[in-house]
């Protein structure tokens, strides 16, 4: 561990997770009906709507995840922020109302108001379940990540707290009590994170993060006439040399102490930077800097390794306005810590090496997405980039747990002003999110091993008091989106697959209790599965999700709204389509078969973001099957 | 806590003309949009360019894409509320 507990970070948090659960008690004495249960009776305020739209769309993923991608990607990681706001567009103009119009209580309900065709229903609770099963995972990763640093505990146990006091929310109130969780940390996410951003910025560019920032080693060597080289300094012993690409790291040892070095070598000036490096030895014990974590021996890294204002180097700036901070940034050089993983013997090590960038490069794409011919970019570095664009631009408006928050509210003007003002807050938050990323990568806070810890890290940086309230609202972030998500599979278990497509004959009090039970079973699944994949940037992961809802649930949403011609069938095939196509796609890519083990470069489809060829796959199958399906639609079509 | 009565049935009178002007306001923004990622494909070094105050065409494109998002909320609002209390008077 290289953060220590505090104990005001314990009592806030308890204090927040406390006022979520009386909360839940609070509604739970009132939600008795089905209505009340999956869309609160449709009785929310739209600005209470609204927040809470905030709050479910500013997930962990938001916050945790492009904080963390900006960090260590700079400008690359607020494409994210960009694509999640660009999605509300198309809710606001395209969706919110005429779905409004459509439906009850979920999405199935508005695809199926035509129709009545027992494969929309069974398509789209698989397609509500499937996606929210996807946006669950990051969510119960992060909350893993989160309680590391702020309670001391495991990941694995934060998972499993988040599990269970979500689905002791879900279970006892339904989407009344998930509304007014939504709202409260919606707000508090806004609130606390214009904060930061005001620290950040009063605090400036400053080449020393803090005083007990690690001071790392450079060492020089000499490079003999046949590329051999040797270290100046003798007390050193070189013990092991990697080639790994172009870049060589050299293992040195002083005094019974290994380190990891990177050599740099510009002809004339060759040097070794010290490297942190994570040993995972035969006996899978895992060391860090060639110790156990209890040891302390790993560090937070990220400073700048030139600051200049208007031509001149200084060593700090001061504190700078809003965009003055940009252009600071941008004229300055900033130490990245990059990962590389090689075996060495026996031994599995993976360093992160010191990666000098220039703020120009950081203050543009092309860090993370490979775009320019210069930089290498290949044809499927660019199309995973138009992918990711587009996969966020229309996934948004096909979240089922954004959905559904159309059915809180009583009217169609009502649910376009909370999507106004959730757009407003929404879109406010993602402003902030690069100061974050940026004040992050450059405070020495980083942990190299989480991402996702960037932004509550940070704030440690500027006290344990506001570190404390950050994590607790980083924490009740997941607890709300996840209750969300969980209403959401419930109602798609539930609802539209027992009640409507098996018609199993149930009171209201039974479909309650149907509800409830699905809950509790999505919610043991999200826990397995949040344990299984520790470590992955959780924004990535819900790019996925989007991918999936996008290419899913969007065809079949917007032809149902703006083409008459669509029939069941066409909806139906077109949700089934692009399920199969987008999650086929992702099991073969690259990202995943690192996560099996195997070499990123190996992987069978080199495509990490779907979209660009589900969704248009999607779309496709709906055109066809539907003209291929008109008679049928003559007969179905009865109730427009 | 803030509760609206619920309105059952909602028959609109405005309801094809602010689908029209939905519609209308997407296009315009997809074409923005569309604008910042074409950019990013096929002239990537153009986004390092300065722009105007010391900001690259990244940022100012960037910002603008958010900043955009919310004026249009607004303006479709106020247009439709027009809509709705012209059209729905009976």
């Amino acid at each position: 561990m290289i953060y220590e507990v505090s104990n005001l970070a314990v009592i806030i948090f308890l204090f927040i997770v406390g006022l979520v659960l009386g909360l839940s008690f609070y509604f739970a004495r009132k939600t008795k009906s089905a209505a009340s249960y999956y869309a609160a009776g449709g009785k929310i305020h739209w600005a209470v709507n609204g927040i809470a739209f905030a709050g479910d769309y500013l997930s962990a993923a938001s916050f945790l995840g492009i904080c963390g991608m900006i960090a260590y990607s700079g400008y690359d990681g607020f494409l994210y922020s960009i694509g999640y706001l660009a999605g509300w567009v198309v809710a606001l103009f395209l969706v919110a109302e005429p779905l409004r119009k459509l439906g009850k209580y979920t999405f199935a309900d508005a695809l199926d108001s035509r129709f009545n065709a027992k494969s929309i229903k069974l398509a789209a609770s698989i397609s509500t379940l499937i996606v929210s099963v996807f946006y669950l995972i990051p969510q119960m990763v992060g909350a893993g990540d989160l309680v590391v640093p702020l309670l001391g505990l495991p990941h694995w146990m934060g998972v499993l707290i988040v599990g269970s006091i979500v689905i002791f929310i879900v279970a006892t109130a339904g989407m009344t009590s998930t509304t007014y969780v939504q709202f409260i940390k919606g707000a508090l996410l806004v609130v606390f994170s214009t904060i930061l951003t005001f620290f950040i910025l009063k605090n400036g560019l400053n080449l020393s993060p803090g005083n007990d920032y690690h001071q790392f080693n450079k060492i020089g060597v000499v490079v003999e006439s046949d590329n051999s080289f040797r270290v100046s300094d003798s007390t050193y012993v070189v013990k092991s040399n990697q080639i790994v690409g172009n870049l060589t790291f050299i293992k040195l040892e002083k005094e019974g102490n290994a380190g990891w070095y990177k050599l740099s070598n510009n002809g004339d000036d060759a040097f070794l930077e010290e490297a942190p490096f994570i040993t995972t030895t035969s006996t899978g014990e895992k060391l860090y800097n060639g110790a156990p974590k209890s040891e302390r021996k790993f560090y937070q890294v990220g400073h700048l390794s030139k600051i200049i204002v208007d031509g001149v180097e200084v060593d700090k700036t001061g504190s700078l306005g809003p965009f003055e901070f940009i252009q600071a940034i941008e004229k300055s050089e900033i130490v990245r810590f990059t990962k590389k993983a090689f075996t060495d013997g026996e031994d599995k090590v993976t360093v992160y090496y010191q990666e000098k960038t220039l703020g120009k490069d950081i203050m543009k794409p092309g860090l993370l997405y490979k775009l320019s011919k210069s930089s290498g970019a290949t044809f499927w570095n660019r199309l995973n980039f138009l992918s990711l664009m587009l996969a966020l631009f229309l996934g948004t408006s096909a979240l089922p747990h954004i959905l559904i928050r159309y059915y809180t509210v009583p009217s169609q003007r009502a649910a376009r002003k909370s999507t106004i003002v959730a757009i407003s807050a929404i879109g406010f938050f993602y402003i902030l999110t690069l100061y974050m990323g940026l004040g992050a990568m450059i405070n020495g806070v980083l942990d190299v091993e989480s991402s996702n810890m960037s932004a509550p890290l940070l704030a440690k940086y500027f006290g344990v008091g506001i570190f404390s309230i950050i994590s607790a609202i980083a924490f009740a972030t997941v607890l709300g989106t996840v209750s969300g998500l969980i209403v959401a599979s419930s109602g798609a278990i539930a609802h539209d697959f027992i009640d409507k497509y098996l018609k199993v004959e149930m009171t209201d009090k039974e479909k309650v209790k149907a509800g409830k039970f699905a809950a509790i079973g999505v919610g043991i699944v999200a826990i397995i599965l949040g344990i299984l994949f520790k470590g992955m940037n959780v924004s990535f992961l819900v790019g996925l999700a989007f991918a999936v809802a996008a290419s899913a649930n969007l065809p079949a949403i917007l032809f149902l709204l703006f083409w008459k011609k669509t029939t069941a069938r066409g909806i139906a095939w077109s949700i089934i389509v692009g399920i199969v196509s987008s999650i086929g796609i992702i099991v073969f890519s690259p990202s995943m078969w690192e996560r099996y083990g195997l070499l990123a470069k190996d992987a069978p489809i080199p495509l990490d973001n779907p979209g660009i060829i589900s969704i248009p796959l999607s779309v496709i199958t709906l055109i066809v099957i539907s003209l291929m399906t008109q008679k049928h639609n003559a007969t179905k079509d009865f109730s427009n | 806590m803030l509760h609206e009565s619920t309105v059952m049935k909602e028959t609109d009178n405005a309801a094809a003309r602010k689908a029209k002007l939905g519609v209308k306001l997407f296009f315009i923004y997809t074409i923005i949009y569309a604008g910042f990622v074409l950019i990013g494909l096929f002239k990537p070094e153009l986004m390092g360019l300065e722009l105007m105050a010391g900001q690259n065409i990244a940022i100012i494109y960037g910002f603008g894409l958010i900043v955009l998002a919310i004026v249009m909320g607004f303006i479709y609002n106020y247009a439709c509320t027009r809509l709705e209390n012209k059209l729905n008077k009976n």
